[in-house]
């Protein structure tokens, strides 16, 4: 897709120049690094919750959720993952992907949002950043409204970080509010229990439009059998309590009782199908034109220095710096973009590094005037200055952003375009508000 | 694809093509003058050949007389005899005692063949290879021959071990005027029915062609013969020495042979003969120009002794007709071919300058015949086709089964598929799940298999005479993938393109290791076919667990039909212990009597109940 003369409009930019420059070499260089790191990285995440835990999961005949994903999905769609480094070095447990996967794909032509749990990462439970990454899924459907397919597999709340899950305003809770409200508005919630929905994951597929069970393999129940037996003294297995056979003959919490997890995939693709959603045509879309000079050549021209300015809003990728109310500005996390996306080079922080070094150390050395103690001496003053350039570094970093879903993503500057075409796609399935201002002072 | 079509009644031929009355009116209503009888159904039916003559209409094709004369084997040998004309020996009496036939076949000397004597087309035909084996085969044949043709009258002939079928195009007209046009070569035979025949025949001297020709038509003058006939030779592989077999008083399925050596329209001479015209041409002006092949494309399976089949001809692309490439057929894509008439789908016909040339447009242009949706016989007459014996003619009647398990594993294309044929079929997966995937011109059709960061990676099976080849498959940005076979074998497949000008999404180029390549391919329910290289190479993708439950496949006690069809005979009472190999029950289904025998060897206790409904047997 691209909007019409956007290209007569910008002109045709030269490269043949600059590309031989030791610059762009070096820069191509760098940044070629960072997105092979990213890779690595990414692949290593994909695996999961190890490979104990993996075997585990499929030795009980369940598809593994990136496999469920593959299949609920049209055969061939992309899907536009979102959040994939959330919980990246943020705990001490490995938490790859936070528990959850979440993306855009297409089932049956629409797109849709799909959250999936991991049951091979600590049960699939929910650690303050798998809710944290759940609700952002849901504020994406519902901002873009796209229908919400929960692939459920959790035993609920990460029970020691309970106190930072369960009870606050965007906490557990808010997934269900998030539930009713987008039903509300015609946004289809299907859920599809393919393990256990133990406790606050037993809402999910209570308050969904349509629930697909797996025999013998989905629970739905707010106590388990251990807290029955604790409670009651009442033993009962987890089939009798809460099984597929229960919810769709007895209870009527589920509507469709799937033999295996490939049965209830099929299933969940049929109602997707039959939800009959249109896509509002809203802009007039050609066929795209391939790019006119190699995707990668941006390498070259953005590099890993990210106080060299370089020219680039509800889309917002962020491709280098990203400082202080220039982030604000240019519509960071704070101003709602649809989609917001980092590349691996780029930095986010209230100030450079440089900067804050700069401006601490000379208020330590004014307010050291100030008590008429000794001022550090210069190479005393440049170690303190590291220490804060450190800090400032790891902690503006891309991975360190996006494990704290800060952004929905750290992508290949060369996939820029692919992502962007993707969720400007998504975006159109809802439709475009008029903008309104409020008040300017400057 | 008629001008005008009228129903003349239900599919089974019995109550439609055969009833003479409604043909009759048929013509009478539609104003026709005269009826072509064509190849089977009552084409050599004397009877209807009277009745058109009795009610006005041109009979295209030979006088009843004739058709009386020749339609019975032993009264025909006794015209042949006295006219010159060399017989077989063998027993054509009316006696028709069991005991009787079988002192004639001890006197004739086994191995015999026994007909019916008003049989044709391998209906009421039995080889008996030994004397303990007689009885049951007279019985058989008699069956037979009493369903199919209303009288259980054999002959007994010796059978001739190696012999060529060579049979003589023969045209007579009203005027006494009789010509050959050559020998056509039907050696190459199934079931005792041809699938490749070609003309001229090929290795006959001048002479003998003359002299065949001419004993062909002095047949034909000893009948009065009037329009387009056969005369069928059985000839000595090794002495050239030919005996009269029988004529067919009717054009014939490989007809064509003979118009594309003789550059006529034997049909077009059929109209004029039986309008009263002479021969549009003499013996002299009958030129032999070249040489061409016949294929008889059927719905059959080579691996299970050549079975009839049916099911829907689900993806049918036919190569292209010129002047030396003739497909002729009355089906096209999803039709189905039924169980109510015989199980033939095409003829195709080819011509070259000389045997080779010929040959080898025949090999091409069975690799353009694709078919998938029912089970043909493609691969196996490629596979006829390119042995080296048929290229050097070594061709007897008993070709088929002296190279029979040759044959066979080069029709399987299953057992050993090349790595290129599984890129293809992964090619054609690919392929059409990027086409399925379009539903606009939207990002989300251009980046097929797009995934943050990563590949996406599909593992894709494919199985093949059962056995599973599990193809690791790497979507790679741009429609590049890169493909690790069971073997260890990588392969880099991509730009995966809809050939030519895009209509038909079923022809595919591709780029398999920096070879680009075209195939074809029709992903049909679970199963993927490739055509490529002339090969015809069918893959099954796994169903899923919910697909297949409760389908009760693969249970061994179960004894199937191999085809849908009529139960005839029910051979087992209630009491009775069964054996392993026991005839259950037997039925007919394509013309054909089928038995179903006890198959598993599990000791069971004695049958407690028959019962047979319209479609299920039960045990």
């Amino acid at each position: 897709m691209a909007f019409r003369a956007s290209r007569r409009l910008m002109g045709v930019l030269s490269l043949s120049a600059d590309v031989a420059s030791p610059v762009f070499k070096e820069n191509f260089a760098n940044v070629k690094a960072e997105v092979e790191n990213l890779r690595v990285l990414v692949n290593t995440i994909k695996q999961g919750g190890g490979a104990a835990a993996v075997k585990k999961h499929t030795d009980r005949g369940k598809l593994l959720p990136r496999d469920r994903i593959n299949a609920v999905l049209d055969k061939g769609s992309p899907f536009l993952e979102i959040g994939q480094l959330a919980g990246y070095e943020l705990y001490e447990d490995v938490v790859p992907c936070g528990g959850i996967i979440t993306g855009i794909g297409r089932v049956h032509g629409t797109e849709c949002m799909i959250v999936a749990n991991d049951a091979t990462v600590k049960g699939g439970s929910y650690y303050p950043i798998t809710v944290k990454k759940h609700l952002r899924a849901q504020e994406i459907a519902l901002k873009n409204h796209l229908p919400c397919i929960y692939l459920v597999d959790s035993g609920g709340a990460n029970l020691p970080r309970q106190a930072d899950v369960f009870p606050d305003k965007n906490h557990f809770g808010r997934i269900f509010f998030n539930q009713a409200n987008m039903s509300a508005k015609n946004i289809p919630q299907i859920a599809c229990v393919m393990g256990s929905c133990t406790a606050g994951g037993a809402y999910v597929p209570a308050m969904s439009d349509e629930t697909v069970i797996v025999k013998e393999q989905g629970t739905i129940f707010l106590a388990g059998p251990p807290l029955v037996k604790a409670a009651i003294g009442e033993e009962i297995s987890a089939e009798e309590l809460g099984g597929g056979d229960l919810h769709t003959r007895v209870s009527g919490v589920a509507d469709h009782l799937a033999i295996d997890d490939a049965h209830a995939l099929s299933i969940v693709r049929s109602t997707v199908k039959n939800l009959n959603r249109i896509k509002p045509q809203q802009v007039v879309t050609r066929e795209s034109r391939p790019p006119l000079y190699d995707p990668e050549t941006v390498y070259g021209i953005v590099g890993t220095d990210y106080r060299k300015a370089f020219d680039v809003p509800k889309f917002t990728v962020i491709v280098g710096g990203s400082f202080g109310a220039g982030n604000y500005g240019m519509c960071g996390r704070a101003y709602d973009p649809r989609f917001m996306y980092m590349w691996p080079n780029a930095k986010i922080s209230v100030m450079g590094g440089d900067q804050a070094a700069n401006v601490l150390s000379t208020l330590d050395q004014v307010k050291r005037r100030k008590l008429g103690e000794q001022e550090l001496s210069t190479e005393e003053e440049e170690a303190r200055k590291q220490v804060i350039k450190d800090r400032y570094m790891a902690e503006a970093h891309a991975y360190f952003a996006s494990a704290r879903l800060w952004d929905d993503g750290v992508i290949d500057p060369a996939n820029t375009r692919d992502v962007l075409g993707l969720s400007i796609s998504a975006s159109l399935c809802a439709p475009i508000e008029p903008t309104k201002f409020g008040v300017f002072r400057m | 694809m008629a001008d005008e079509a009228y129903w003349i009644g239900a599919a089974p031929s019995s109550q439609s093509y055969l009833q003479q009355q409604k043909i009759i009116d048929v013509a009478k209503k539609s104003g026709a003058q005269g009826i072509h009888p064509g190849y089977g159904f009552l084409s050599e039916n004397s009877d209807f050949a009277n009745l058109c003559e009795q009610e006005g209409i041109t009979f295209i094709g030979p006088p009843a007389s004739a058709i009386l004369s020749m339609g019975s084997k032993s009264e025909s040998k006794e015209i042949m005899e006295p006219s010159g004309v060399p017989i077989v020996k063998g027993y054509h009496g009316e006696n028709q005692d069991p005991s009787f036939l079988l002192d004639q076949a001890r006197d004739i000397g086994f191995p015999v063949l026994i007909k019916a004597v008003k049989g044709g087309g391998g209906k009421g035909m039995r080889v008996v290879m030994q004397e303990k084996d007689f009885m049951e085969n007279l019985e058989m044949a008699k069956g037979e021959s009493r369903k199919h043709f209303s009288d259980d009258r054999v002959l007994i002939e010796k059978y001739v071990q190696r012999p060529r079928h060579v049979e003589v195009q023969v045209f007579a007209d009203k005027y006494g005027n009789a010509v050959y046009l050559f020998e056509r070569d039907c050696s190459l035979q199934r079931r005792h029915q041809k699938i490749i025949e070609e003309a001229p025949a090929p290795g006959l001297s001048p002479e003998l062609r003359k002299e065949l020709g001419e004993a062909a038509v002095r047949a034909a003058l000893a009948v009065g013969y009037v329009g387009a006939g056969t005369v069928e030779f059985i000839m000595d592989t090794t002495t050239h020495e030919f005996f009269f077999m029988e004529m067919n008083t009717r054009l014939q399925v490989e007809h064509p042979v003979t118009e594309m050596v003789t550059n006529t329209d034997l049909v077009e001479w059929q109209l004029l003969v039986a309008s009263g015209y002479e021969l549009p041409a003499t013996q002299d002006e009958i030129q032999l120009r070249g040489h061409s092949f016949e294929a008889r494309i059927y719905a059959e399976n080579p691996d299970s002794n050549f079975l009839p089949g049916s099911g829907p001809l689900s993806y049918l692309r036919t190569p292209a007709e010129a002047h030396d490439v003739r497909v002729e057929t009355g089906v096209r894509e999803k039709d189905e071919v039924s169980i109510h008439y015989d199980p033939m789908i095409a003829k195709l016909v080819v011509w070259g300058a000389d045997r080779s040339q010929a040959l080898n447009k025949l090999r091409t242009e069975l690799g353009n015949y694709t078919i998938a949706g029912l089970p043909t016989n493609i691969n196996f007459l490629q596979a006829c086709a390119g042995h080296p014996e048929f290229a050097a003619a070594n061709i007897t009647t008993d070709f088929i089964d002296d190279h029979k398990s040759v044959l066979l594993r080069a029709a399987d294309t299953e057992t050993a598929v090349p790595n290129d044929v599984f890129a293809k079929a992964v090619a054609a997966i690919m392929h059409a799940k990027t086409l399925a995937a379009r539903t606009n011109d939207s990002p989300w059709d251009g980046l097929q298999h797009f995934r943050l960061n990563s590949h996406h990676v599909e593992n894709i099976t494919l199985l093949a005479h059962g056995v599973e080849h599990t193809v690791n498959v790497e979507c790679l940005p741009g429609d590049r993938y890169t493909l690790t076979l069971p073997n260890g074998t990588t392969m880099a497949v991509e730009d995966i393109r809809t050939s030519g000008d895009g209509s038909d999404e079923s022809f595919i180029d591709v780029t398999i290791d920096g070879h680009r390549s075209r195939c074809n391919a029709a992903l049909l329910d679970h199963d993927v076919h490739v055509f490529t290289e002339g090969n015809h190479f069918t893959f099954s993708q796994p169903r899923e667990s919910y697909e297949m439950a409760d389908s009760g496949a693969d249970d061994p006690d179960k004894v199937a039909a191999p085809m849908t069809g009529t139960v005839v005979k029910v051979m087992v009472t209630p009491g009775q212990e069964v054996k392993e190999g026991d005839t259950l029950l037997v039925m007919e289904a394509m013309k054909m009597e089928v038995r179903l025998r006890r198959v598993t060897q599990l000791a069971r206790g004695p049958v407690s109940d028959t019962r047979v409904s319209s479609s299920l047997f039960f045990i």
